[in-house]
């Protein structure tokens, strides 16, 4: 490892850590209904969209209320942009006469989209038209993200809320996490992405005499720079282009790299502190998020060390896969090394391990580097991160609900050993939060599982591995751990646009979205009703060390438990057999 | 206690015995599908037993002898987590038995009318019901839970309390309520019987001892509700690990796809069936530790909700204090001899029955050796004490002595011309605020002085004070006394909070408000005027001598009539669940080594690099699979005796709790598997089983 990789790394953490603060306490307002200095702005378009919509933001929701409003509003969308891939032939903003998509790859699009899974079966640039990347892609980034921050919001107000038979209301979440929060946010990122030579235009695509001659090269354009700042920020992931942010146009430079990574986490890990601030206790906040960095870190750690040990069959071979120091030894220059198969020289080993961490911590599932390559150990990582059920960061919004359900175990269990009916932030723990918190944990791993083993057994999908053997087996793992957690993140070998993968991933996006979203706001709801039991001495702190190393304990155990032997039969072996020969 | 009931040892041969007998009987599918976890367990037992028979043809897909090791031993685990909860249940029938002895042929005579006079008829004990008048007469058993009506009795109830002391039992007041199966020693008592054949508390109690009619608490229904999830986890994990198995064989073209035997020990080794199996065990064996404290219980809810009280009513008197106040100070007022005042004092309590009364007498007979007078020839009329006029007193002729409130005789002597001297009030204020009560005495218009009551506390009720503040439970003293009193008592006691000059409205309101904020309200007491307050509180123990009233709204009834055992209570109620906790954390805990056990034995045909994960180095595939299983059954058997006894519970902070319990029960459970599937591979590698 490089000193220059390390310095990195300790600076962005640093960064995260420094911004979850403010903005965690500013997206707290934006909940609360607090004045905002954006009113002044993004008031009057606020109020003209309830009044068009002829909606009262003040009405209050039951959860069922709430959940029937996000259910319906999400379908619609979905709706939307499927009829939008099937028809872009026909409509404007399409220099590139792109036709029609497929039934069942528009079916896998929408579903992707709309579950804030960004899982891409088809090539941006070879595919859609300017007008189904913005009005539709684009529109989705939005909408999915504000949709996940909202049902955090309405389990924020559950839990600290006392006999009260209401959420909160989805539309004034809806509208205001959009306008305040991701709006200006990525309107400030988008500009900021220009400057560093991110593409933004109408124009068709470019063609480039080549100098040796023959037929003129294709440079693809379009409006990137838009989009990519919401899909990083929003934890999409959805590449404008195929290459994602390995491609020049969407990641031009190391500064740009930087902030495109601190975007994938900043909202995630600053929600942590809106949910101390809007419980009015900050120390929570804390907690959960001291507990995802701990587990954080600390993959990303292996993975680093795994990268940059590199594969010692090459080493064998003569391919030096060691750190070298440049003549006079200055660290700063030290030629990385490691294995650098399928990452940009211009990130490697460091910023490609810690994008790959990042983005599947975080259910964001844009890449700048290929994760197939990584080695066997390097790729386990990512994987792992999905399927720890997207809990470490996560997706914005959907990280924190989906770590409270372990909360909610976690409490369960520390509750009984300390001889107490369990409890968290005053809120009684009863059998109906447990089912639902189970049903939440339980749906995404049962998905992943499934998922993998009807591919197995499917002719269809063992054509689309790039690998044979162990490594196609991981291929497959990877995707549905990926589809189902609402990731988005592909292992670059997988030719996953095939009916079998769109429809059954389809299908594992949609209930891994929702059918751990609804439990949620039933939780919220339940909760909600409940009175608030003061604290006393022989109430459990959820604040302390001991706490948030028991929560990392349930959520590593659960996850390691669910996925060992499927990752023993994949990047396990293949480790071993890379070791040992 | 005085061990009146002999609870079998858990090695007791016969013992053992009944419940080898019991656990065959239960392996029947209706007695299995109320647990998830050992449900799957039973039907994985019938897999590999088939499985096995289809071996014996020669079909099998693995050795029939390792076959029926593994289908024996997964047997062997449905029987030990029946075993557990027979044993659980076991000791609690031998205790239900003793209960129901007493009961038993008891014959009542019913009467028509409630009058000991009136025309009666011979029926059954069983054949009674709510409402119907019996006579009881020295000697005979009292046929079924009721209230005295008329009448007074000595009454052994040790056949339900062990206490051997006969108790007197009254009608009217705080002493009439009487328990079925208990027996009247002398004289007669004509009951009203309070309860419906089946209903009775005794009734109630053998219940939940014997675990037939024992309802899942709601702690218990959340935990079965997670164990249910983590087993359809598993479930879906050995059930794909089938085709991810065939796609490895195929694709490494090596090695044997996984047998179904080794999946099904995989899936049972990783279910949660160390606390599924004993899980029923450790519900009932808490009633049974309740039983043991000499405390009924109506309902296991109760049980746990006390484990979760944060605060605790007491009453005052005969929980705090030892039962009444004594006289301990004759203080006269200004010009007046402490022999006058003590004289007055003396006349004036002769004819007061009432404890304070007959203390001032004791008091006046120790410090000047006044008698007993015979006053009736002075023309003596008494005036009792009524909460009207609030004193009490004796006319002698012209004398008028009266003995009361401080407020009371000084509007008695105002109305006659007197003053009411300052420096008897400073008197009195000082008292009052001592903790003591202040009772002044007057003859016509002159306040002759001030006597001092004080409050006796009971020994040793500071330190269950203190216990129950480790424990994060908060008292609060109830009392009628004025708030200097209350305050100073309280002080002396060590409770943290109190509630002055209660009335029984006041009371239930202060159980509502603390409702309101959310605290769970325990309260103990025994008098007839607190059972809207009981009935109120979450945790309500009545007294065994209290009235009737109060036991029936209670839900909790302490035999020994020990107001403090509460602290007792609450100790089992948490104890309870961390005994579910701890056995949880050790559940999953465990799974990490087995899966090192399993799972390089499943596929290190397949792939011969997963060796390396067999970090036990178990001697071959069969025995680690084999060792695993073992090690899952035995470890059933080895906790029994943790799930009946219960995990200690100390009164240490929460934090610390928690941090011992994940010590010993979740890193324990991460390393004693590792060691004992080691051990269990050593023997049976040795043995040559396998």
């Amino acid at each position: 490892m490089t000193v220059m990789g390390v310095t990195q790394i300790l600076i962005y953490l640093a960064a995260l850590v420094a911004l979850a603060k403010p903005l965690g306490a500013y997206m707290a307002r934006v909940y609360e209904g607090s004045p905002l200095w954006l009113e002044k702005a993004f008031g009057p378009i606020e109020r003209l969209i309830y009044r068009l919509s002829g909606i009262d933001p003040r009405a209050e929701m039951a959860w069922r209320t709430y959940a029937a409003a996000m259910l319906l509003f999400n379908l619609a969308g979905m709706a939307v942009l499927y009829l939008l891939l099937r028809m872009q032939g026909r409509l404007p903003l399409n220099p590139q006469h792109m036709g029609a998509m497929r039934p069942d790859t528009a079916f896998n699009i929408a579903a992707s989209f709309s579950t804030n899974t960004n899982w891409q079966n088809y090539s941006g640039e070879a595919s859609l038209s300017y007008l189904t990347q913005m009005a539709g892609l684009t529109v989705h980034n939005f909408l999915s993200a504000a949709t996940g921050m909202a049902i955090l919001a309405a389990l924020i107000r559950g839990l600290k809320r006392r006999l009260c038979a209401t959420v909160g209301n989805f539309w004034f979440d809806l509208v205001r996490g959009t306008l305040y929060i991701l709006l200006p946010l990525s309107l400030a990122f988008a500009l900021f992405l220009v400057s560093q030579g991110v593409v933004q235009t109408f124009r068709p695509y470019a063609r480039a005499a080549l100098v040796e001659g023959g037929q003129p090269q294709t440079i693809a354009l379009g409006p990137a720079a838009s989009q990519i700042a919401i899909k990083q920020l929003g934890t999409n992931g959805g590449g404008f282009f195929n290459a994602n942010s390995a491609h020049p146009f969407e990641n031009p430079t190391p500064l740009s790299n930087f902030f495109e990574v601190l975007a994938i986490l900043v909202i995630s890990a600053a929600l942590c502190h809106t949910l101390g601030e809007m419980v009015g206790d900050a120390r929570q906040g804390w907690a959960l998020l001291a507990a995802m960095m701990i587990v954080f870190v600390g993959l990303l750690a292996v993975c680093l060390w795994a990268e940059q040990a590199g594969n010692p069959r090459l080493a064998a071979l003569g391919v030096d896969p060691r750190a070298l120091e440049a003549e006079g030894g200055d660290p700063l220059w030290t030629q990385a090394g490691g294995n650098m198969e399928g990452k940009e020289t211009r990130f490697g080993i460091a910023n490609s391990v810690l994008w790959a961490t990042a983005t599947t911590a975080a259910s964001n599932g844009s890449v700048n580097s290929m994760h197939d390559s990584y080695t066997p150990l390097g790729g386990l990582i990512p994987m792992l991160m999905m399927q720890l059920g997207e809990v470490i960061f996560g997706g914005v919004g959907s990280g924190l609900y989906g770590m409270l359900l372990f909360v909610i175990v976690t409490v369960f269990l520390a509750g009984l050993m300390v001889g107490r009916t369990p409890e968290y932030l005053g809120k009684k723990i009863g059998a109906y939060e447990m089912k639902m918190a189970s049903l939440g944990i339980l749906v995404p791993a049962l998905l992943v599982l499934g998922g993998t083993a009807l591919g197995v057994m499917n002719a269809s999908a063992l054509a689309g591995r790039a690998n044979p053997g162990a490594h196609g087996l991981s291929e497959i793992l990877y995707a549905f751990s990926s589809m189902a957690n609402n990731n988005g993140s592909a292992f670059a070998g997988l030719d996953a646009n095939r009916p079998f993968y769109n429809l059954l991933g389809g299908m594992a996006m949609l209930i891994g979205r929702y059918w751990v979203a609804i439990p949620t706001l039933a939780i919220a709801g339940s909760l909600a009703r409940k009175r608030t039991v003061p604290q006393g001495p022989g109430t459990l702190p959820t604040h302390g060390p001991l706490f948030v190393c028991l929560l990392i304990a349930v959520v590593l155990i659960v996850g390691a438990l669910t996925f060992l032997p499927a990752l023993a039969l994949g990047p396990i072996v293949e480790q071993l057999r890379m070791m040992g020969g | 206690m005085n061990g009146k009931i002999t609870r079998p040892s858990l090695l007791d041969p016969r013992f053992l015995m009944a419940g080898m007998k019991e656990s065959v009987k239960r392996l029947r599918p209706r007695d299995q599908v109320g647990n998830p976890v050992m449900f799957t367990v039973w039907v994985g037992s019938l897999l590999t037993t088939a499985l096995f028979v289809q071996a014996l043809f020669g079909h099998g897909e693995a050795p029939a002898g390792f076959i029926f090791a593994v289908a024996a031993w997964l047997w062997f685990t449905v029987l030990f987590a029946n075993y557990a909860t027979a044993a659980a249940e076991g000791r609690g029938k031998a205790q239900a038995r003793a209960l129901r002895a007493a009961r038993q042929s008891i014959k009542a005579r019913r009467l028509k009318e409630p009058r000991r006079d009136a025309t009666a008829e011979e029926v059954d004990a069983e054949a009674l019901r709510k409402g119907d008048i019996v006579l009881i007469e020295a000697g005979q058993a009292i046929p079924a839970d009721g209230e005295i009506i008329e009448g007074i009795a000595y009454v052994d109830e040790s056949a339900v309390t062990g206490e051997s002391a006969p108790v007197i039992r009254e009608s009217g007041g705080d002493r009439g309520g009487v328990t079925g199966g208990t027996r009247v020693l002398s004289d007669w008592i004509v009951v009203r019987v309070t309860v419906d054949p089946g209903e009775s508390f005794l009734d109630r109690m053998i219940g939940l001892v014997e675990g037939a009619r024992r309802q899942k608490t709601p702690n218990e229904i959340a935990l079965s509700i997670l164990l249910a999830a983590l087993t359809i986890i598993f479930l879906a994990v050995c059930a794909t690990l089938l085709p991810m198995s065939i796609y490895s064989v195929r694709e490494a073209g090596a090695g044997k796809v996984a047998t179904l035997t080794a999946l099904v020990a995989l899936f049972v080794c990783l279910a949660p069936t160390t606390i599924g199996g004993l899980l029923a065990a450790i519900g009932i064996a808490g009633m049974d530790r309740l039983l043991q404290a000499n405390v009924l219980a109506t309902s296991g809810r109760a049980v746990e909700a006390a484990g979760d009280v944060d605060t605790l009513l007491l009453d005052k008197t005969g929980t705090i204090t030892l039962g009444n106040r004594q006289a301990t100070e004759f203080i006269p007022a200004p010009g007046v001899d402490e022999k006058e005042l003590a004289d007055a004092a003396h006349l004036s309590s002769l004819a007061d029955e009432t404890p304070e009364g007959r203390s001032i007498v004791v008091l006046a007979k120790e410090r000047f050796g006044l008698r007993g007078r015979d006053i009736q020839p002075l023309g003596a009329r008494f005036l009792p004490f009524t909460a009207q006029t609030r004193m009490s007193g004796v006319d002698l002729g012209a004398r008028t002595i009266r003995k009361g409130a401080a407020d009371a005789i000084g509007a008695f002597v105002g109305a006659q011309g007197g003053r009411f001297p300052a420096e008897a009030r400073v008197v009195v204020e000082t008292i009052a605020k001592d903790g003591g009560t202040p009772l002044v005495v007057a003859d016509g218009a002159r306040v002759l002085g001030v006597i001092r009551l004080k409050d006796v506390l009971k020994g040793g009720i500071a330190e269950r004070f203190a216990e129950l503040r480790r424990m994060g439970i908060k008292t609060v003293m109830i009392t009628g006394d004025n708030p200097l009193t209350a305050a100073a008592i309280a002080a002396e006691a060590g409770v943290d909070d109190f509630l002055a000059e209660a009335t029984p409205e006041k009371k239930l309101e202060l159980i509502r408000q603390c409702q309101t904020e959310g605290r769970l309200v325990a309260m103990t007491c025994d008098g007839t005027n607190y059972a809207p307050a009981l009935a109120q509180a979450d945790v309500a123990v009545a007294i065994n001598d209290g009235a009737q009233a109060a036991k029936e709204a209670g839900n909790m009834v302490d035999l020994d009539s020990n107001p403090t055992k509460l602290v007792e209570i609450v100790r089992i109620g948490k104890q309870l669940l961390i005994t579910r906790g701890a056995l949880t954390t050790f559940s999953v805990a465990n799974d990490v080594a087995k899966y090192f056990a399993i799972i390089p034995a499943v596929f290190a045909s397949t792939y011969p690099q997963l060796g390396a994960l067999n970090v036990m180095r178990l001697a071959t595939p069969q025995s680690a699979i084999l060792s695993a299983v073992i090690f899952n059954a035995l470890i059933i058997i080895a906790l029994i005796p943790l799930a009946i006894k219960g995990v200690r519970y100390r009164a240490v902070s929460a934090a610390r709790l928690l941090r011992d319990n994940v010590l010993l029960y979740g890193v324990g459970g991460l390393i004693a598997p590792f060691l004992g599937i080691k051990l269990i591979d050593v023997l049976l590698t040795a043995l040559r089983l396998a």
